[in-house]
This record gives structure tokens, sequence and C-alpha cells, in this order.
């Protein structure tokens, strides 16, 4: 029998242009959080989600780093990159350390700095997740594939320009109360259909701001939590990996994400639950035409409808669909590596309850999804809550 | 420079040199020496004609570096008449608008400057609607 492996700690600074900090500075203070959080458990490794440093901050080798600087003694550590979804495949390995039995507690920290550089520098570092030799010789950006799919979305659902307004909106609406939030502003479907377009049809607010974020967790087993833990505890029930074809003009269908839907409906059978009882969706919106397509290809949404349902505001915390419960990508940054543990963070803390405005009444399963790039990677976890130690 | 690398494409950026799959007859491009259709070796180089249609496109406005020049642009991604598709700039857009589903050909064009002077040049394919008879 498995052991349960849960989330004993949490710790996130919030996302946004961090020019005081460096990108060490910035990991151990989330490092240092989750440790607190967790009353004070020693990590025995500690894995790190990071995809830009050796470019953006021209440093390799964060393993030796953060463990260093986080004063962890020396403990086995290395980095895990799979572009936007490098946290969310960290948090994977953590979760396969603890069933291995290899390791009894484990840090895992995504970071990501997205301000040492020029602006046009940084965007070229982002691209780096695309087929280099086929799409990023191209001038292409992932900004731009955004933009080629939602160009076809609205052409086969045959949808107005402004129908993906509601995934920033809602994002928005939900960032307000969110004290680790870059934007913590209301819009409204106005200031969506007179934002300017930066690859049409896609517009300014069909994208997630890239920025500084580091978010830490600290995973053990249920039988080594501190007597006096808080309740309920966050237990991880799934985790699954699915991988699409890097480029995006090399797949069928383009806008079938199947990788998402792979990923999903594999960390939902191991954890024995259908992915339409998740209470809690955390998924990636990175560019609300991946927020559409990822709901449509999980079968919460049919074809062509997800645009409507986020209008509708059917993925309020309140709603059938609670999603983007803290603000998504678009609300609270998308710090890119770091990602994929802002999302496990926010999931525990529906979990746990404490989510205050924004709480999903009765949060019992929550689900995260964290993509790179067009989901040409796919990460899933499961989660749920355990409410006495039994 | 990245000099090696340019001068290993240059089949597939100057002629759209891919591959056939000797087993199941699948198109391929780019080359991968391993056919996605079938999973069999699929070494057989195989030159594309160069004409398809638009399935998507999109004007990059926030251009990544290098191509800051020749900004905004269009992206499309063209879907062969062999049956693969491509990622590729458009090019030679008159009066008429880009359109899904509208005919194109493929162009030979200069695709990226590196640096303001002594930087290289990067040739490759680009794609014009087709011209009318």
């Amino acid at each position: 029998m498995n052991p349960d492996v849960v989330i004993a700690g949490i710790g996130q600074i919030p996302v946004g242009e961090h020019y005081e900090l460096s990108l060490r500075q910035m990991g151990v203070r989330a490092l240092r959080a989750a440790i607190k959080d967790s009353g004070g458990l020693k990590p025995q490794a500690l894995y790190i989600g990071n995809m830009l440093s050796s470019v953006v901050s021209h440093q390799a080798n964060l393993g030796a780093l953060f463990t260093d600087y986080a004063n962890l003694g020396g403990i086995e550590s290395f980095t895990t990159e799979a572009s936007g979804a490098s946290g969310a495949a960290a948090l994977r390995l953590g979760y396969l350390a603890i069933l291995s039995g290899y390791v009894d507690t484990v840090a895992v920290l995504g970071v990501e700095k997205w301000t040492d550089m020029a602006h046009s520098e940084s965007e070229t570092a982002a691209a780096l997740g695309l087929d280099y030799d086929y799409e990023g010789v191209q001038g292409l950006s992932e900004t731009g594939q955004a933009g080629l799919l939602m160009q076809r979305y609205l052409y086969e659902h045959n949808l107005p320009a402004d129908a993906l307004g509601g995934f920033a909106v809602q994002a928005h609406a939900n960032g307000v109360n969110n004290i680790n939030a870059y934007f913590r502003k209301a819009i409204s479907l106005e200031t969506y259909r007179k934002s300017g377009m930066t690859n049409p049809p896609l517009n300014l607010f069909d994208a997630a701001p890239y920025a500084d974020g580091a978010a830490a967790v600290i995973l053990t087993r249920r039988d080594l939590l501190p007597k006096d833990h808080p309740q309920p505890v966050v237990r991880m029930l799934g985790s699954a990996i699915a991988t699409d074809t890097l480029a995006l003009h090399d797949r069928k269908d383009p806008l079938a994400f199947i990788a998402a839907k792979e990923a999903v409906q594999s960390a939902c059978a191991q954890a024995g639950i259908m992915p339409i009882y998740t209470d809690v969706l955390e998924l990636d919106d990175s560019y609300s035409i991946y927020a559409a397509l990822t709901l449509e290809a999980c079968g919460y949404a049919d074809p062509g409808e997800a645009p409507a349902m986020a209008r509708d505001g059917g993925l309020a915390p309140t709603a059938i669909r609670p999603a983007m419960t803290m603000g998504g990508c678009k609300a609270r940054g998308n710090a890119i590596g770091a990602k994929g543990i802002y999302q496990a963070i926010e999931a525990a803390m529906q979990l746990r309850g404490v989510c205050g405005l924004n709480q999903v009444p009765d949060a019992r399963l929550a689900v995260t999804l964290a993509l790179g790039g067009p989901a040409s990677t796919a990460v899933a976890h499961v989660y749920d809550k355990i409410e006495s130690r039994e | 420079m990245e000099i090696p690398r340019h001068w290993r494409l240059k089949q597939q950026r100057y002629a759209l040199m891919g591959e056939v799959c000797p087993h199941c007859e699948a198109k391929i491009f780019p080359p991968r020496d391993v056919c996605p259709e079938c999973g069999g070796e699929a070494k057989t180089q195989f030159a594309f004609s160069g004409k398809g249609k638009i399935y998507s496109y999109t004007v990059m406005r926030d251009a990544p570096a290098g191509f800051e020049h020749n900004s905004p642009y269009t992206v499309a991604v063209v879907a062969l008449e062999e049956g693969p598709m491509v990622t590729a700039q458009l090019t030679d857009l008159g009066e008429e608008p880009v359109a899904i589903g509208m005919p194109v050909e493929m162009v030979t064009r200069k695709i990226r400057e590196d640096g303001e002077r002594k930087g290289m040049i990067v040739y490759g394919y680009k794609f014009r609607p087709v011209m009318a008879a």
C-alpha cells in the first residue's frame, strides 16, 4: 500500500516585477516560508522547477545555489525543465520520490526571474519552448502560437473576436482578493474589447503577463507530520505528465490539446475520480485560448462552448466549475517555471479553506494542470483533504 | 552566429526538402527519419511542391530579437498539398486580406538578420498568395 503523500507546507512571494530581488533571494524566501508553514520539517531533497535562469540570469546549477543559500546543508537537489510546466514537473518528481520510499520529506521550489533582461531579450528566451528550427526561426513566439490557435478556434466555431473575453474578466475578478497576485484590479468586458491587439485576433488581455515569482511546497508522508499540524491536511492523490509534438504544426488537430486531456485523465484515474467531480480546477490560462482548449479537451465543456461558460460566470468560485480561483496566470501573473507550484499552493489553500472571498464552498477535490507551451507538455495533479489523522 | 546550424538546415530552408516513408508513403516535413504515421524508418528524400493553403495566421507586432526590422509581419501555419503543415511568414501580401483557406506558394526570402551590420543574414522559405494566372 502506497503511503499518503501530503502537502505539509506552502510558501510564496507575490508574483510581479521584483527588481529589488535576485533569483536566489526570491527562491530562498519562498523556501523558508514553506518550511516554516510545515512546522519546521527538514527536507532531504530539493527539486527545482525553472525554465529561464540559464539565459535570463546566466545561472545554471540551481540545485547547488538554492541548497547553499537556503542553508539546506548539501542535500540532493537539481532542476527539472519542461518549459512553462517546469514547476509542476518538479512537483511530480517530489511526489514520486516520496512514493519510492527513498526520501521522506521533499521541498519543491518553482522559481522564475523574468525582469533581469530587457523585455525583447526575455521574450526571446521565453520562445525557447518552441521548435527553434521550424517555428522560432520563422519569427514566431509563444504569444504568436496562441494567436494562431485563437484565429483557428474562432474560425472553426464561428465566434466573434471578443468571444474569449470572459476568461480575463473572471481571472481579474479573482485576482482582486489574492494578496500575491500581480494584478489586483477587476476589468470589464468593455475593457477587454478596447484593448490593443498584440497578435490578432489575440489582444493584450488574452495573454497572461510574464513576471517574477517563487513558490515552494514541502511534501512528506502523512505519518511524519508534526503532531500539531493544522487540519485539514492536503493529500496528493494523482500525478501525471503527457507530451505532444513540440511544434504546433506537427499536430493532426492543433486545437485538440491531447496532452492536457491525457494528463488530467491519467491523474484523475490514479485518484479514482472522474475529472468532472473536481471542485477546484487550477488550469493554465497563460493564454485565454489555452484555458478554452483545456476545458474542452478535458470534457469540462463541449467543443466551442468554453468561452460562453467563462462569459456567463461558470468558472466563478461559487459556480459549477470554479477555475483560476486566485486569479490564474492572467491576474496572479505567469511566473513560467514557478507557475505549477503557485497552482499547487492555490489548490492546497482551497482545500484548507483559507481563500477568503475566493473560497470555493465545501472544496474537497482539486485538480491542477500546468502547460509547457500549447500543451506540448502537460502536467496534472489531483489533491483532496483529510479531516482527521485516523 | 550558429553557422553550422543554419548550414545544416539549408535543404529544408531553400527547397522544402522532406522525406517520404518507404513503408506507408506518408510525406514528412520537416525530415525526422522516423515516420510519424507508421513508426518505420523513413530516410528517402522528398521535395515538396511548396503549394498549400493557410490553416491559420496571426500578425507579430512584438517581434523576437532578430526580427524587429521586419515587424509587424504575418506568420501562418500552411497545410501543404502533400499533407504536412509548416510554420512560415507570409510575404508579398497585396490588397487581398489574408484568410484561412487562402492558397499560397513557397518563395525564398530573407527571414532573419543577426546584429546591426556584421551579423549573419538567414534566408529561407516564406509563402505568398498564389498569383492569378
